[in-house]
């Protein structure tokens, strides 16, 4: 008997078909893998079963009952509790209040109990063997620990099928291997588990089965243990296998490298980073790796002139320069496709054609302007080379796929023409197809010239692309390797330390 | 659905709800279309019968005796031209029209009253488009109205220089003089909104509180009066068969239309309202765009004040633009705006303008009491603002298709 079953669900926005009649069924006490790429209606799927979109048609049927879910709220009085990529919390409350909000326990004079709530909180972040203080302000916590605590408060309802988006892309190793250790615990408790994830281990480390969608459509259901690793992706992305292997070896390293493009002596700023030198040549390919928080997107907000550092001198293409404003920045041709695509990157009511001409009229300042029909052969050519899905450039960003947002902000960078880009996690939360693509395109580019700063939490990305590798932890450089020194055991050990 | 399609949509709601508002005076207010082409000679010459657009503002300080008396005069004006009974003519030789005639009726008048609001609206738009907000621009509107009536008090008396250009001439310097003081208005509130980062509601309602004790300061606590012929032609003068003032809402309109459309200024604006963190990241300098959009809505502010006092031909510190920078906001969101910023509309924030100043305008020609004008007022505006609504119009959807269904079975 199936938990949750969808039967030809469609879902149509503005002229787009996100979902093309998807069957969908998990049972009770399964983890059920839902994999596709970017774009392949994953999280529209979810968003209609909880209830924050309708369907155009098709139904669902949770315990046997046919739901029309109105809201998230509604999915979660029946039993249905999501957890999102971004922590969906209200960081300026604390660990307790979020825990319990909506549902405040009260006394008999109808006030809220603050003890009791304390308990419950403290309850429910036990289930996770999570032992933080609960009055503190959620802020105060780090994204992994706010990550769990919105775990906590999903299992805190009476819940029977949990739903987790991209729940690990913020953990690290150890956070991961807790977490897992949990969902195994709540199956065996009987609950159903849809986990949603880009990591292609961490599927078959916890999943019993495995979904897959793509171009809105149902590829198939399978047992975990009879669908093998290579061929998942290939129903991901809609290859064969072979093809993939050879999308995989068709990365080249540059191996050319000319002037110095950049290059930073001393940089840093009290609180953030402590003093560092770096320097990068045309055509390299720089890593910078490191736990989360050991600075590297420090590094990358210094360089840029986010956060203008406090110490050091900097010098681009043999010029001194001073970079205390990202506009200093652009204009000195540096580009940075910071962290949090949301916060910082796009613009969600502007169309794909102004999200991608944005910085290049930035730079260009307010009175120089480009013809309409230049910003639409701009658009057209971005969208054509990196294959981003959408009907039109007229289309919101909003819309977009995170896969295709990301793609986009590469597109309104490369057309600044850059001589030194930084990425800072531009892999994340991506799937392989989009994640093969990105690494490749940096590769073009730093044989074109370009000189690319790379910053990612997958160690193996880094040591297969980069060229040299700067090691940080604690705030600090702490090393650095290149050429064939960079391997995963040399570069683990330094930031082990 | 096409680029224009989409491109008017946002117009759709406003002119919908104005042509309801025009459909209902047509039938229910006598003569409200009619229009008539007066010849311009001295005898014949009739000055605008406009109601003071600060009534509802005099009706507030209803203690000031004086303020009831004006609020009398001008229903009983509207009441008799509007039946076409008696039409005031006074003698006036300042509305000069440049062809000897000019276009005379209601709809006109709403166009010449309407003007202070559309003006405003224009920079309350950007304004609002970065997200921020300013509730000052009433008392900025009195600051310019206060200078310029000191200024050409002085001249008149001749003691200030540029008073041997002659009154035919030497209006500019007061009009200079409002709008560069204005435009100052509106620096200082952009340095502390976007210099020192203060909450624009915050940061602006220290001149809303402020500004009309600066224009007491300024007229020393009088009602300064002119007659200067050059300030009172802003506002009652006629030019190419309008009212002249409607030349000068068209002539902002264009220029900001130009200002923001033709540069990458309008884009700015909509990427820093809708993520400001964004745009900085993308290398657009936001402090300074949104320092100038402030800097853009107190020059408008400066405007709509020297209309305002041209109007009625006095500086009056306590009521000039009383309340106003609440209509203009309105005519914003009314056009279609998002008071959260982001993309901005100037032909719905006219469209919201004209909407407004028709109803103040059918209210007192259909007799109701100033007290309780803004009742209604409200009633229009929440229902305006509910079929913008996407989700009361699904709401209100759903039930007619649910009807429509069960119909249907029967």
């Amino acid at each position: 008997m199936d938990l949750l079953q969808t039967k030809g669900i469609e879902k149509q926005f503005l002229g787009v078909k996100a979902l093309k009649g998807v069957d969908f069924a998990v049972k009770a006490g399964e983890i059920h893998a839902l994999m596709g790429e970017n774009g392949a209606g994953k999280s529209t799927l979810i968003k209609i079963i909880t209830g924050v979109y309708p369907a155009s048609a098709g139904s669902v049927y949770f315990n046997g009952k046919e739901c029309k879910f109105r809201s998230p709220l509604d999915a979660e009085h029946a039993g249905i509790s999501t957890v999102y990529q971004e922590v969906n919390l209200l960081p300026d409350l604390s660990v307790a209040e979020n825990i319990c909000i909506g549902r405040e326990p009260r006394t008999k004079l109808g006030f809220i109990d603050k003890k009791e709530r304390k308990v419950q909180a403290r309850k429910a972040l036990a289930r996770l063997d999570i032992d933080i203080n609960v009055g503190e302000n959620l802020s105060s916590y780090s994204i992994a620990i706010q990550q769990l605590v919105a775990i906590a408060r999903a299992l805190d309802v009476d819940c029977k099928l949990l739903i987790l988006d991209e729940p690990t892309s913020s953990l690290d190793e150890n956070e991961v291997k807790e977490l897992f250790k949990v969902m195994k615990k709540l199956r065996e408790e009987g609950m159903a588990i849809i986990f949603i994830t880009h990591f292609l281990d961490q599927v078959y480390e916890v999943s019993d089965r495995i979904t897959i969608l793509r171009d809105g459509q149902l590829v198939g259901s399978y047992d975990a243990k009879d669908l093998p690793r290579i061929e998942m992706v290939a129903k991901m992305i809609g290859k064969t296998p072979d093809e993939i292997n050879q999308m995989q070896a068709g990365i080249v390293k540059n191996t050319k490298f000319g002037d110095t493009v950049y290059e930073a002596k001393g940089i840093g700023r009290v609180g953030t980073i402590s003093p560092v030198d770096v320097s990068i040549r045309e055509g390299e390919q720089l890593g910078l790796a490191g736990l989360l928080g050991s600075g590297r997107s420090e590094i990358a907000q210094i360089i840029f002139g986010v956060d203008p550092h406090d110490s050091g001198t900097m010098t681009m293409c043999g010029k001194p320069v001073n970079f205390n404003s990202p506009q200093k920045a652009v204009k000195a041709k540096v580009a940075l496709i910071a962290e949090d695509r949301k916060v910082t990157g796009i613009i969600p009511d502007l169309t794909i054609r102004e999200n991608i001409m944005l910085a290049l009229q930035a730079s260009k300042g307010i009175w120089k302007t480009m013809t309409l029909k230049q910003q639409e052969e701009m658009a057209e050519k971005y969208i054509k080379l990196l294959r981003i899905k959408t009907p039109s450039g007229e289309q919101l960003i909003k819309h977009l796929s995170g896969g295709n947002q990301q793609k986009v902000l590469i597109a309104r960078w490369l057309a600044t023409n850059p001589k030194l880009l930084i990425l800072d996690e531009p892999t994340r939360g991506i799937d392989v197809g989009a994640k093969a693509e990105i690494e490749a395109l940096t590769q073009q580019l730093c044989g074109e010239g370009m000189a690319v700063i790379f910053i990612s939490s997958e160690l193996e990305e880094v040591v297969r692309d980069c060229d040299r590798v700067i090691v940080l932890r604690d705030r600090k450089k702490v090393g650095e390797v290149a050429g064939s020194d960079i391997s995963l055991k040399n570069v683990m050990k330094l930031i082990a330390g | 659905m096409n680029k224009s399609s989409n491109k008017f949509r946002h117009l759709v709601w406003p002119l919908v709800s104005l042509a309801l508002l025009l459909l209902f005076n047509a039938i229910f207010t006598d003569n409200f279309f009619k229009i008539e082409v007066k010849k311009q000679d001295s005898a014949q010459a009739v000055q605008s019968t406009a109601v003071p657009d600060d009534l509802p503002g005099a009706a507030g300080t209803a203690a000031a005796q004086a303020a009831a008396e004006e609020v009398e005069a001008a229903k009983q004006t509207v009441k008799e031209s509007a039946g076409q009974q008696a039409v005031p003519e006074k003698k006036d030789d300042k509305g000069v029209s440049i062809f000897g005639y000019y276009l005379y009726g209601t709809p006109i008048d709403i166009l010449n009253q309407g003007s202070k609001v559309m003006v405003l609206a224009i920079g309350m738009t950007l304004v609002i488009a970065t997200g921020g907000i300013d509730i000052s621009v009433g008392a900025v509107m009195a600051i310019a109205g206060a200078i310029a009536a000191l200024l050409i008090s002085m001249l008149d008396a001749g003691n200030c220089i540029g008073a041997g250009m002659g009154p035919a001439w030497y209006w500019i310097i007061p009009v200079a003089a409002a709008l560069v003081l204005s435009t100052l208005a509106g620096f200082w509130n952009g340095m502390l909104v976007a210099g020192f980062g203060i909450q624009p509601m915050v940061a602006t309602l220290v001149l809303m509180v402020a500004g009309r004790g600066v224009a007491q300061l300024i007229t020393d606590g009088q009602i300064i009066t002119f007659d200067n012929p050059g300030l009172v032609f802003l506002c009652n003068g006629h030019a190419l068969f309008l009212p002249f003032s409607v030349w000068i809402v068209v002539a902002m309109y264009v220029i900001a239309g130009l200002l923001t459309r033709k540069t990458a200024f309008g884009l700015f604006i909509e990427s820093v309202g809708n993520n400001e963190r964004a745009s900085r990241y993308a290398g657009i300098e936001a402090r300074r765009i949104k320092w100038l959009t402030y800097v853009i809505c107190g020059f408008c502010a400066g405007v709509a004040g020297l209309l305002a006092a041209s109007n009625i031909k006095c500086a009056d510190s306590n009521n000039a633009g009383l309340y106003l920078e609440l209509d203009a906001i309105l005519a914003t969101v009314i056009g279609g705006t998002s008071m959260a910023g982001g993309r901005f509309f100037l032909s719905g924030s006219l469209v919201g303008a004209i909407l407004i100043q028709t109803l103040t305008t059918t209210m007192y020609m259909k007799n109701v009491s100033p007290a309780i004008v803004q009742v209604p007022k409200a009633m229009v505006v929440i229902i305006v603002c509910l079929l913008q609504s996407p989700v009361f119009r699904a709401k209100v959807l759903s039930v007619f298709a649910s009807k429509a269904a069960k119909g249907g079975v029967q």
